[in-house]
C-alpha cells in the first residue's frame, strides 16, 4: 500500500522531483505538470520577495516576475474549466493572490514616500483641502473672539477655559509686573530641550485628535479647535486688560505661528473627512470616506513635522530671545516660510508611475 | 458550485477581486479574533522592546551617574536632558514607526499580523498606498489608546477619591462603540480601514500537492500494485457521483487514515452495487477517483458539470 509522501508536503526547500509527465493518466494532470515548474519558480521569487525586499533578487527573476504571474493567472483560468483537482486551485488561487499582491503592491517604501512627500505632495494636499482650511479658519477666530468676550463679561470663565497648569501667575487680577515676568526670557537652555521634547508629544496627540476626531462628521474637530482657541482669546484678554497685547502677541508669535497652523491644518484634515462623509455627492460614502482619509493622512504627517518644529521654537528661541521686535521676527519668518510652502511651492507632480 | 460547498461560517468571510487580467480571485476576509490577536501581539511587542530598551538606557545613564561620584544632582544635566529626549522621541517614533515601516513592507503585516497569518490589502483590488497605511494608524489611536488611557487616569482618579462624574461612562462609550465597530458591518472594518479604504485579509498559505492521477493505482490505469486487480467502472457506476463527492474523495485519498479509507471504500461499494472486499482499499479509492475525475472533466469539456450526486 502506498502511504502519502508527508514529508514532500512539509518539507522545506526540497522538493521531490514532478513524476514525468507521461505517467499521469488524465489531461488535466498533465496540463499542470506541464507548467508546474513555472508556478514553482514564481513562488520561489514571491517568497524571496515577501521576506527581504528586491535586492536580493536576480535581475532575471525579476524580469520574469510579470510573466511569470500572467502564466500563473491564465493557468489558474484554464484550470477552472477543466480542471477538477481541488488542491491544485486551491494553490494557484493562493500562488496567484499572492504574485498578485507583489506585482501591483505598494510601490514604494516609506523613505521614497517621504521624499516625495516633502518635494510637492505636502503642499498639494495642504491646497486640496483649502475649503476646509478656511472653514477651520473661520472657526478658530471665532473661538478666540468668543474666548475672549466671555472673560470680559465674566471673569470667572477663565478658570473654566484655561487649565491650571498654564495658569500659575496668569490670572485676572495679576499685576503687570507678574505677567510681563512670564514672558520674559530664561538665562540659559538648560532643561529647555527636554521642554520642547513634551511640549512635541502633547501638541502632536492633540492635533492627531484633532484629526482622527474628524470621523464623527467633523463636529469634535470644530470642538476641539473651539475649546483651544478660547483658552488663547481668554489668555489675549488677561494681557490685554494690563495693555500687555502686543508683548504677548510677540511671546506667542515665535512658536505660534507654526502650532496654531498646524493645528489649523489637522482641525481641516479632520474636517474634511467629516465633510466627505456627510456629503459624499455622488460616490458611496465609503469611497469618498476612503479618498478624503488618505489625503487627510498626508497632511497629518506634515502636522507632525510642523509640531517638531513648533516645540522646538517654543523651548529655544521663545524662551531665550527677548524683545517683541525679534520675537515678530522670528514668528513672522516662519509665517511667511510655510505659507510661501504651501502656495508658492509648486512643483510639476512627478510623473504617475512612481505612485 | 464550490462556494455553495464550503461550510456556512467561512463563506461569511469569502470575498471576490478582480484582478487587472480579469481574473476573479477569492479572499478571505480576516476573522475579527485573529485581528484582536494580532494587535495585542503587536502592543506586546513594542511594550517590551522600549521597556528592554529604556532599562538598557537607564543602565547606561547610572554608569553616567557613577561616573560623578555617585550623586544625580552632579551628573552632567546636559546629559540627563539628552536622555529624556530620547525617551520621549523613541518612544513617539516606535509608535507610529512600527506600524507604519512593516506594513508598508512587502509583506502589508505587521509582526503579530504575520503570526496571525493576516495581511492588510487595499479595498477593492487597488494598490495599498502609503497614504491609507498612515490614515488607518492613526485612527487606531482614537479608537483604543486614548479611551484606554483615560479610563486608566479616571481609574487613578477615583482611587484618589477625586470624582469624575460622568466622564468615565463617556470614555467608556467611546471604547466600547469603536471597539464593536467592526460587529457592525459586513467587511470588520473598524474606523481607520474606513477613513483608509483599507481591509484586512488572511494570507493564503498553499503548497502544490502531490498529482493523484500518476501514482499507486490511478497511474497504473486502475491495477492495484498489490493484489494485481485491474480496477474497471462502468459508465453507470462513474455516473453516481458529482463534482463534490469527487473533491471530498481526493481530500481523502489526501490525508486520511486507513481506517476512514476502509469506510469510504464500502460506502461507495454499497452505493454502486459492488461486493466490498478488504486490504486493497487505496487501490481501489484511487482509481475509482482518477476514472471518476476522467468522466467528469471529460463532461466538464463539452460544457456538461455535475455539482454532486443528487444533480
Amino acid at each position: 500500500m502506498k502511504t502519502p509522501r508527508i514529508s514532500s508536503w512539509f518539507g522545506r526547500g526540497q522538493l521531490a522531483a514532478p513524476p514525468d509527465i507521461a505517467s499521469a493518466t488524465l489531461r488535466s494532470d498533465r496540463f499542470r505538470l506541464e507548467r508546474e515548474g513555472d508556478w514553482r519558480r514564481l513562488e520561489t521569487i514571491i517568497n524571496r520577495m515577501e521576506r527581504g525586499g528586491l535586492r536580493r533578487i536576480a535581475d532575471d527573476d525579476l524580469l520574469a516576475l510579470p510573466t511569470l504571474y500572467r502564466t500563473a493567472a491564465s493557468s489558474l483560468a484554464v484550470a477552472r474549466e477543466t480542471s477538477l483537482d481541488a488542491a491544485t486551485l486551491a494553490y494557484l488561487e493562493a500562488l496567484v493572490q499572492r504574485a498578485w499582491f507583489q506585482v501591483y503592491g505598494p510601490r514604494q517604501g516609506f523613505a521614497r514616500w517621504l521624499r516625495d512627500f516633502l518635494l510637492g505632495g505636502w503642499s498639494r494636499a495642504v491646497r486640496e483641502i483649502w475649503l476646509d482650511i478656511c472653514i477651520a479658519l473661520f472657526v478658530m477666530v471665532s473661538g478666540t473672539v468668543v474666548g475672549w468676550l466671555l472673560v470680559a463679561q465674566n471673569e470667572e470663565w477663565y478658570y473654566r477655559l484655561v487649565p491650571g497648569g498654564l495658569a500659575d501667575d496668569r490670572v485676572p487680577g495679576a499685576s503687570r509686573e507678574q505677567l510681563l515676568a512670564t514672558l520674559g526670557a530664561e538665562e540659559n537652555a538648560v532643561g529647555l530641550s527636554s521642554f520642547a521634547a513634551q511640549l512635541f508629544s502633547n501638541n502632536s496627540a492633540v492635533s492627531i485628535l484633532a484629526f482622527a476626531l474628524g470621523f464623527a462628521f467633523g463636529i469634535p474637530s470644530l470642538m476641539l479647535l473651539v475649546h483651544n482657541t478660547a483658552m488663547l482669546g481668554a489668555l489675549l484678554w488677561l494681557f490685554a486688560s494690563q495693555g500687555l497685547l502686543v508683548e504677548l502677541a510677540a511671546w506667542l508669535s515665535v512658536h505660534g505661528t507654526t502650532e496654531l497652523l498646524g493645528i489649523l491644518l489637522a482641525g481641516a484634515a479632520g474636517l474634511h473627512i467629516g465633510r466627505a462623509m456627510a456629503f459624499p455627492g455622488t460616490r458611496p460614502v465609503l469611497d469618498a470616506a476612503a479618498e478624503a482619509g488618505r489625503r487627510g493622512a498626508v497632511v497629518m504627517v506634515g502636522v507632525v513635522i510642523m509640531m517638531i518644529v513648533a516645540a522646538f521654537l517654543e523651548a529655544f528661541p521663545r524662551q531665550l530671545v527677548d524683545g517683541a521686535g525679534s520675537r515678530f521676527m522670528i514668528g513672522g519668518a516662519m509665517l511667511v516660510f510655510w505659507l510661501s510652502y504651501f502656495v508658492l511651492y509648486r512643483p510639476r507632480r512627478i510623473a504617475e508611475s512612481a505612485g | 458550485m464550490s462556494a455553495a460547498a464550503r461550510a456556512p461560517n467561512t463563506d461569511k468571510r469569502a470575498r471576490t477581486l478582480v484582478t487587472p487580467e480579469g481574473i476573479v480571485l477569492p479572499i478571505m476576509l480576516a476573522s475579527r479574533g485573529s485581528r484582536a490577536g494580532a494587535l495585542i501581539l503587536d502592543v506586546m511587542i513594542i511594550m517590551f522592546g522600549l521597556l528592554a530598551f529604556y532599562l538598557v538606557l537607564i543602565w547606561i545613564a547610572r554608569g553616567l551617574l557613577d561616573g560623578t561620584g555617585l550623586d544625580p544632582a552632579a551628573a552632567p544635566r546636559g546629559a540627563q536632558e539628552f536622555m529624556q529626549i530620547l525617551l520621549a522621541l523613541i518612544g513617539f517614533f516606535t509608535w507610529y514607526g512600527y506600524f507604519l515601516v512593516q506594513e508598508l513592507g512587502p509583506r502589508g503585516a505587521t509582526l503579530g499580523k504575520r503570526i496571525t497569518g493576516i495581511r492588510v490589502a487595499a479595498r477593492g483590488g487597488g494598490r495599498l498606498t502609503p497614504e491609507a497605511v498612515i490614515a488607518r494608524n492613526l485612527l487606531r489611536d482614537i479608537e483604543v489608546f486614548y479611551p484606554l488611557i483615560a479610563l486608566l487616569v479616571l481609574a487613578v482618579m477615583n482611587d484618589a477619591n477625586e470624582d469624575a462624574g460622568p466622564l468615565g461612562w463617556v470614555m467608556t462609550a467611546w471604547f466600547a462603540l469603536f471597539l464593536l465597530f467592526p460587529f457592525f458591518n459586513r467587511d470588520a472594518l473598524r474606523a481607520g480601514d474606513i477613513i483608509a479604504g483599507t481591509w484586512v485579509v488572511e494570507r493564503p498559505r498553499a503548497k502544490l500537492a502531490d498529482v493523484l492521477s500518476a501514482q499507486g493505482a490511478a497511474g497504473a490505469r486502475g491495477a492495484s500494485a498489490i493484489t494485481g486487480v485491474r480496477y474497471a467502472f462502468g459508465e453507470a457506476e462513474l455516473a453516481v457521483y458529482g463534482e463534490k463527492e469527487l473533491q471530498t474523495l481526493e481530500r481523502m485519498l489526501r490525508d486520511a487514515q486507513p481506517d476512514a479509507l476502509a469506510a469510504v471504500h464500502t460506502a461507495i461499494c454499497r452505493k454502486i452495487g459492488w461486493e466490498p472486499g478488504s486490504g486493497d482499499e487505496r487501490a481501489f479509492l484511487e482509481a475509482f477517483y482518477a476514472q471518476l475525475r476522467a468522466k467528469l472533466e471529460g463532461d466538464m469539456r463539452f460544457g456538461k458539470r455535475k455539482a454532486d450526486k443528487f444533480s
